[in-house]
């Protein structure tokens, strides 16, 4: 099992093996031993992945018939809807992906958060998820400005505007990033650069990412530290791609849904106006995946401290193996953590909803007792919870709590029966 | 002896890496100042406007450097409401009589000092500008009164070639 004794079985492996040892890796990744009780919330990783491939793939095709010109732009789109072959099929997958790719890592990050999967030693590659998150949001961005649509114009217009919230060099970044003095099509040539450049940065990333996940091996359920390889490990394969590739099937078709049925509900139907630089849409509303940001940015009513607000939402995901105190990786075993942990669920849908809202009233009451609830939750709860909350005591291996003898066989055996 | 030598490695040392750091700095700056607006876009900086059509209580937009202009020609009720406020109620001060030197006519960019979304014309609670994306409300000067924008739109460079005719930029 160890990746050090393996020796390809060939004369011609050993050979290619002593000067790359591709084989080595193939091995190291196959038989990387897993916790055997991982559930469906574990499947994400491989469904991230195939959401990025998709995109890049998708995104490769479309770039051969897209044009990156103001003036030409919006009807390339056209074009490639109505002409060119499977057009609008591609772009549909696209399109949709992005919200796919979006829907898959809030759930991964969210199975994080449950089951204490930033803690150490997994620091490194929780912090290197955010980045790849902040990434994700940088080319979802861009991409929703190359339809040049009204939507695409004047969210860039909106976004880029944020940086003229920095004291003195604000006007300044600001033109920097048009290259003019407006959103324009010096702007549209530079996303699209980048947002062809993002998915292969990202692409590096998710190397690291899985890199970083190999060291110390996957949390799991019951967030303790395991032997591996042991009773409470199984090989990668066959065990986990199984499992993976089941969970993957499941969400494709929930990809097909959208595609093929509603390929349209999740965008804005201003996007099919092309970019008007004299009228602003009624409403400017970002994608879904932003809004629970958007929501936390129109809360504040200072330009600057809502911009600053905003970013710390996000950047404040990345201290946070620091801000939770608790040696207790798992919610299971933690009854506060758990409450308050569907608490800041529905207080970041509820974000999302008011996102979507007008900012006013109401719904503008809402998104700033939302906003002041997500901040209570990272920079004072988490902190505390963790010298205050009396956790369930921890059984001392997976296999422990289902062959019996462990004080809290009922709380671990509801989220090993799935696997056992 | 030998920390003599030593010292003369540091020296190498910091003098390569100062050197390098210029260098480094002199490739990077053409990088950078490539995205800055190139000079086909510079030279697009003025655009002149016939506003005879223009009746009073009506506003012109036109488009300069990518940004639309609002050319309001105001009635004396306008005048009157800018002109009768006191400075401390406003959160960014501006006297009218700087924004709009012929009071009649007030020239600035139609852009919310906000996030940069077009205000809409006559309304708001002042009379003046609304931005629909945030809800920031302007004066009949174009001076923020309320909501989240911090400052006021901004005047542009403009001159009246002749009775008819407006020179911005």
């Amino acid at each position: 099992m160890s990746d050090h004794d393996y020796r390809p079985k060939s004369k011609v492996g050993q050979w290619f093996n002593d000067r790359l040892p591709l084989l080595t890796l193939a091995n190291h990744l196959t038989d990387y031993p897993t916790p055997k009780n991982l559930n469906y919330w574990w499947t994400f990783g491989g469904i991230l992945t195939f959401c990025l491939i998709t995109q890049i793939v998708t995104g490769l095709t479309l770039a051969m018939h897209y044009i990156a010109h103001a003036d030409m732009a919006f009807e390339s789109v056209e074009h490639i809807m109505r002409d060119v072959n499977y057009g609008w099929l591609i772009r549909y997958i696209h399109a949709n992906g992005a919200s796919m790719f979006f829907l898959a890592v809030y759930i991964h990050i969210f199975r994080s958060l449950f089951y204490g999967s930033y803690k150490s030693p997994r620091e490194i590659i929780w912090i290197l998820g955010i980045i790849i998150y902040l990434l994700m949001m940088a080319a979802a961005f861009m991409g929703y400005v190359l339809p040049w649509g009204q939507m695409s114009f004047w969210g860039a217009t909106v976004i880029t505007n944020l940086f003229s919230a920095i004291p003195l060099v604000g006007e300044g970044i600001v033109t920097w990033l048009w290259g003019g003095y407006s959103v324009d099509n010096p702007t549209l040539t530079r996303f699209f650069t980048l947002h062809y450049l993002i998915p292969f940065l990202i692409l590096g990333l998710v190397v690291l990412h899985i890199w970083a996940l190999h060291v110390p091996g996957n949390n799991n359920p019951v967030g303790i530290d395991i032997k591996k390889p042991s009773k409470d490990t199984v090989p990668f394969h066959p065990y986990i791609v199984i499992k993976d590739g089941f969970a993957l099937l499941m969400f494709m078709i929930v990809f097909a849904f959208f595609v093929f049925y509603a390929p349209n509900i999740l965008g804005h139907a201003d996007n099919y106006i092309e970019a008007n630089p004299m009228v602003t849409p009624a409403h400017i509303v970002p994608e879904w995946y932003l809004l629970p940001f958007y929501a936390i940015l129109r809360s504040v009513p200072d330009k600057l401290l809502g911009v600053v607000a905003m970013l710390s939402a996000i950047l404040i995901l990345a201290v946070l193996p620091w801000l939770d105190t608790s040696k207790i990786r798992s919610a299971v075993f933690r009854p506060l953590y758990k409450q308050f942990y569907w608490i800041l669920v529905a207080d970041v849908l509820i974000l999302g909803y008011v996102g979507a809202m007008p900012a006013e009233g109401l719904y503008l009451l809402i998104a700033r007792v939302a906003t002041a609830y997500y901040f209570l939750h990272f920079l004072v709860i988490l902190p505390v919870l963790g010298f205050k909350e009396k956790t369930l005591p921890v059984p001392l291996s997976i296999t422990e709590p289902v062959l019996g003898g462990s004080p809290n066989l009922a709380a671990a055996r509801n989220k090993e029966s799935k696997i056992e | 002896m030998s920390e003599k030598k030593t010292k003369r490695r540091d020296f190498l040392f910091t003098a390569t890496t100062a050197v390098g750091a210029v260098g480094a700095a002199a490739v990077v700056w053409p990088m950078i100042d490539q995205m800055n607006p190139d000079a086909s876009v510079k030279a697009l900086a003025s655009t002149e406007v016939d506003v005879s059509s223009l009746t009073p209580g009506n506003t012109l937009t036109v488009l300069w450097r990518g940004k639309p202009v609002f050319i309001r020609r105001r009635t004396q009720k306008e005048i009157d409401e800018a002109r009768s406020v006191k400075m401390e109620e406003l959160i960014h001060p501006e006297k009218d009589e700087d924004r709009a030197k012929n009071p009649e006519w007030l020239v600035m960019l139609g852009v919310c000092t906000h996030l940069g979304c077009v205000p809409l014309n006559d309304k708001g609670d002042y009379n003046g500008w609304f931005c629909p994306c945030h809800g920031s409300h302007y004066d009949t000067s174009g001076r923020i009164r309320k909501g989240p924008a911090p400052w006021n739109m901004e005047v542009p460079k403009y001159e009246f070639v002749n009775a008819n005719t407006i020179k911005i930029g």
